[in-house]
């Protein structure tokens, strides 16, 4: 179950990408979001096509992974696709069935979310591959830090979130080792209807919450007994270093967004 | 019902960079009544094993034969709960598998997977909790409201209510007192002895190695270094200090008495055994 979720998860390297601050990468996979959208003729999406690609070539991560990525929404991609291709009008008529057509614009609009999608996938799925949980929170909590301002609690959102990734292989390893506990006690997870299905859950997430509160409490009395007493006055241990590259990274965007609006029509 | 690993391998998440191969080779026979236990240190592949003993996980090649089913890697999920009925399994610190309202229908719960009717079920977690030690008032209560000790009590109940024919145990001591650790392992003792089950003890605990079981095997790095009695194994202690095993306490005293100058039939594994032969030199000095 748990071996299938690409999205989201960490493959430890020593790539450039890897190399990156965080916050450029973040930063720059949201920024590419945002410009993806500019994009609107052939020309601009293949620009954005091999500009990521060459990402994910510099990544030196197994390309089967990013593909594995897109594989859980392929559903939603074949969707949306499907609806832009049969009721787009405009340019020529290809063919016509009742409300149904599909016309020059819409394979061509079809194809363009299409790329969307699996372009803004890809860059997700880098993201998390090449970047450890740890430093995507400390990365989040830099870039929030002006909210402070509006008295938004930034160090302790950033707290839980980096309290709940640490949690997430935790909590995993204990969803399999409980699931196990049950099917060796005769649950069986997988068969039956949708209400034997769910109850079937029941023996597992009880279980979970029960240790998730334990371990929480635990969590604080240890912290609380080594002098934490929230944010003020507290250092910092991990501190992010911007180097000149992710000045280049950030400079590379910014001629790519010239680019793309020099290309689009 | 014997269990049967023929050249069994075994690969976590294969063609992936998170592979990792855990199993090499694995050739052993559970056989019917027998109490055996299995060592080795943190990762050497011990609770991968003892997944395969119910078909929880299935061998990536070879095969397990658990009684008249064998397990293959094509095998497929579906009709496994006869093999789970036979073998029950407690894991390490099996209290995490609690969730009913109250410990009797906790204990209840894996009997009526396997079919039993309510009633029935019922006796058997009232049966079983007198076993394990706690009386019948705790039938009642929540789970929740039990210390540690009391809970991993109600756990195993658990299990045993399933009245496997197997019963596997992940170090089923780890954490308890002494004197817990004492009734627990004096209950399996009476079930292998009494209801003739057989047992799969994982532990490092060399002392009840020595002290329970007739049939070792021990693993290192995912393969089967040694097998034999615990005479056989315990024999060669150089070896054992080697692969930072440990050995049992009398017969670590023993070896030291040795090199005193004083010379055993055969090395003593427990303390009894250790004992009788000290009163049989009949207070002879070195």
């Amino acid at each position: 179950m748990m071996n299938k979720l690409i999205l989201g998860r960490y493959i430890p390297g020593d790539s450039l990408i890897h190399r990156l601050d965080p916050r450029a990468k973040l930063l720059t996979s949201f920024y590419f979001i945002g410009i993806i959208f500019f994009a609107n003729n052939w020309q601009s999406y293949l620009l954005l096509g091999v500009f990521t690609l060459f990402c994910v070539y510099l990544s030196k991560v197994d390309f089967g992974f990013f593909l594995r990525g897109v594989r859980p929404l392929l559903w939603l991609i074949l969707f949306t696709v499907a609806l832009q291709i049969l009721f787009t009008s405009g340019g020529r008529v290809y063919w016509e069935w009742g409300v149904f057509q599909v016309t020059e614009f819409g394979v061509q609009n079809g194809i363009f979310i299409f790329c969307r999608f699996v372009l803004i996938i890809f860059m997700s799925t880098l993201l998390t591959l090449t970047t450890p949980p740890l430093e995507l929170s400390d990365a989040i909590e830099f870039i929030l830090r002006p909210l402070n301002a509006i008295h938004f609690p930034v160090h302790e959102i950033s707290l839980m979130l980096s309290i709940a990734l640490r949690f997430v292989p935790t909590l995993m390893d204990e969803t399999e080792k409980i699931m196990n506990a049950q099917r060796a006690r005769g649950v069986d997870f997988s068969e039956g209807n949708l209400i034997q299905k769910m109850k079937a859950v029941i023996p597992l997430l009880i279980p979970l919450f029960v240790s998730s509160f334990n371990r929480a409490d635990d969590l604080a009395t240890a912290m609380e007994a080594r002098g934490y007493q929230g944010g003020e006055g507290r250092t910092k241990y991990r501190v992010l270093h911007w180097h000149q590259k992710d000045t280049i990274a950030i400079c590379v965007y910014a001629f790519l967004t010239f680019a793309l609006i020099y290309l689009r029509d | 019902m014997d269990i049967v690993f023929e050249q069994v391998n075994f690969t976590y998440q294969p063609d992936s960079p998170f592979e990792q191969r855990v199993l090499y080779d694995i050739n052993m026979t559970v056989k019917e009544g027998s109490y055996n236990a299995l060592v080795g240190h943190t990762g050497s592949g011990k609770s991968t094993i003892l997944q395969h003993l119910n078909a929880l996980l299935k061998p990536t090649s070879g095969h397990v034969k658990i009684g008249e089913r064998t397990i293959t890697p094509e095998t497929n999920n579906k009709n496994l709960k006869p093999i789970r009925k036979k073998v029950g399994i407690v894991f390490q610190f099996p209290e995490s598998q609690l969730f009913e309202e109250t410990v009797g229908k906790d204990i209840a719960f894996g009997p009526k997977n396997f079919g039993v009717s309510e009633e029935e079920a019922l006796e058997l977690a009232k049966e079983y909790l007198a076993l394990v030690g706690l009386d019948e008032s705790y039938l009642e209560r929540s789970p929740f409201d039990l210390s540690g000790g009391q809970m991993r009590r109600v756990a195993i109940a658990g299990v045993l209510a399933m009245e496997p024919e197997v019963l596997v145990l992940d170090e089923p001591t780890a954490g308890l007192d002494p004197q817990g650790r004492k009734e627990m392992m004096a209950i399996f003792e009476h079930l292998h002895q009494v209801r003739k089950m057989t047992i799969v003890l994982v532990t490092h605990l060399m002392d009840d190695v020595a002290d329970y079981a007739d049939y070792v095997y021990v693993l290192e790095k995912g393969k089967l270094v040694k097998d034999g009695t615990p005479e056989a194994v315990f024999q060669d202690i150089r070896w054992l200090e080697e692969k930072q095993l440990g050995v049992p306490t009398a017969a670590a005293f023993a070896k030291r008495l040795e090199e005193k100058g004083m010379s055993f039939k055969k090395l003593p594994l427990t303390a009894d055994e250790l004992a009788d032969a000290l009163v049989a030199r009949g207070g002879q000095s070195l």
